[in-house]
């Protein structure tokens, strides 16, 4: 039952007229601050033709927002494997049951987990750059601090999904002569995969937002080209809206899709899929930039 | 070690770490003022407000916090010459507030209504029952257990929002831990790992306790059903 239904009854007469006055209240509201929105950027001559014509010239496409969205989307692609790799790893080391590994596993996770991503990627970036050990520090930096962090995120689903699977799973396999590792393997993570699919793709919206921290350090992604393209063009405000246009459509297709696959999937497993909760936290912790 | 501590004498790292809780108590706020009206406007039986509701949480959610701070001095001030003070070095600080708090409250928001979902059906059933329209039953009923029901993922917006606090270093906020540590770092390159390890130590000290307290004032606060 959605929350809508719940909290008021069917309107009667009265209730609608009230619904229509708030509508029309709201409708003007939204014109309001729309009108406000463009006479503000028209005085300031930002709604001006030649601040826009240059998305219409496929040069300023070519080079600056195309080449952009490639290195952002490389960045964020590579950093989406190897944190469901770092994930799986440190996800498996946290249900270990040898104690040193859940422990230093579970250090490690909580650690990565607390310390914002920037910070991480500042650090690696510096220090990359300092020991001269790769060609392109920036983009190592983005990458893997995305992969630290969001690869401990992926530990910490991984392990909720596996707990939030029926015992009786793991008892059947150990019935059949399995060993807890082999269990895990090949019965327990891979359901717990399904569970958690939905949350699992939620994490890769958070991965291409927070690889436009790359921006802060140098790394040439979308919003740096197209902070360099408004600063040629002298667009600098239109550049900045069409690069935040782009991620929104982007994160909004991907956040559809962990919303479709989370309807679906709850039917493929034993599971809870979507849910992710644990100890009254939420393992997904999606406010991250 | 003596390095290390000469460190601290050079560079005011507790400066740096009020600067982000500065930045995280005034965003905190603004969020929750905000947050909370959104999740009334997404509850509400007005389908203009729901939809503004759902809009600006589509929006905002998608959006790269990196950008909404970058847009608030490249484009708020540096292009529609919007001020918020006088000071210059203030004004920056307020805009990454601005940015922070537009950023949080779409989240602040969703953690409301995942409150508002704990709240059994029979509640809102009741308060009709005993003739409270929507706003009252929405202000006696619903929303003091939602807020109950919504202190987990508050939270962790909390924790999130903590940590984004340093993102503030692209909104041109010098003064705050991850600016530091870059200035640092390029100055005291011998020292790159242990000023790593400092500020992030610091975050860890200041997120694990809200952590915990979270967690404990999410179980005390829970409503008995």
């Amino acid at each position: 039952m959605s929350v809508q239904q719940v909290l008021f009854d069917a309107p009667g007469p009265k209730a609608r007229r009230n619904i229509l006055l708030g509508n029309i209240l709201g409708v003007a509201l939204i014109l309001a601050l729309v009108a406000y929105v463009i006479f503000l950027l028209g005085g300031k001559g930002q709604l001006a033709p030649d601040k826009w014509a240059p998305f219409l010239e496929s040069r300023t496409w070519e080079f600056f927002i195309l080449p952009g969205l490639l290195n952002t989307l490389k960045a964020a692609a590579i950093a989406v494997v190897t944190s469901i790799l770092f994930g799986l790893i440190f996800g498996m080391g946290r249900l270990s049951s040898f104690l040193p590994i859940r422990a230093v596993a579970g250090v490690i996770v909580e650690f990565l987990r607390a310390i914002p991503v920037l910070l991480m990627m500042i650090f690696l970036w510096l220090g990359f750059g300092r020991i001269d050990a790769v060609d392109d520090p920036a983009f190592v930096a983005v990458v893997v601090a995305l992969t630290l962090y969001n690869g401990s995120v992926i530990a910490e689903l991984i392990r909720s999904g596996v707990q939030g699977l029926p015992r009786g799973q793991r008892e059947a396999g150990m019935a059949i002569g399995m060993t807890p590792v082999q269990s895990l393997r090949s019965i327990e993570i891979p359901q717990a995969l399904i569970a958690m699919l939905p949350a699992l793709v939620s994490q890769f919206v958070v991965i291409l937002k927070d690889s436009a921290l790359g921006y802060i350090i140098g790394y040439s992604e979308l919003l740096q080209s197209a902070r360099r393209l408004g600063v040629g063009e002298g667009n600098l405000l239109q550049a900045l809206l069409i690069s935040a246009v782009i991620f929104i459509l982007i994160n909004f297709a991907v956040s559809s899709l962990a919303a479709r696959l989370s309807t679906l999937l709850s039917f493929r497993t034993k599971g809870r899929a979507g849910t992710t909760k644990q100890d009254g936290v939420v393992a997904m912790d999606a406010a991250s930039t | 070690m003596e390095n290390y501590l000469t460190l601290f004498e050079t560079y005011d790292v507790p400066a740096a770490f009020w600067a982000n809780i500065q930045l995280t108590f005034w965003a905190a706020i603004w969020a929750t003022l905000l947050g909370t009206l959104l999740a009334l406007f997404r509850i509400s039986p007005i389908a203009s407000l729901q939809f503004v509701g759902a809009a600006y949480v589509n929006i905002f959610r998608n959006t790269p916090l990196t950008i909404i701070i970058a847009f608030g001095v490249l484009g708020l001030f540096g292009q529609l010459q919007v001020s918020l003070t006088e000071d210059f070095n203030l004004n920056f600080f307020r805009l990454a507030i601005l940015g922070l708090s537009l950023y949080h409250a779409a989240f602040v928001c969703e953690a409301i209504r995942s409150g508002v979902n704990t709240v059994p059906l029979g509640q809102a059933e009741a308060a009709r029952a005993i003739g409270l329209s929507f706003l009252p039953a929405a202000r006696l009923v619903i929303l003091p257990q939602a807020f109950r029901g919504a202190v987990a993922p508050l939270g962790n917006v909390l924790i999130a929002l903590i940590k984004n606090s340093t993102v503030a270093a692209a909104g041109s906020v010098a003064i705050e831990a991850s600016s530091l540590m870059k200035t640092m770092i390029e100055f005291r390159g011998d020292l790159v790992i242990p000023i790593f390890l400092t500020f992030a130590l610091g975050f860890v000290i200041i997120v694990i306790p809200v952590g915990l307290l979270t967690t404990w004032a999410s179980r005390k606060l829970a409503v008995a059903r």
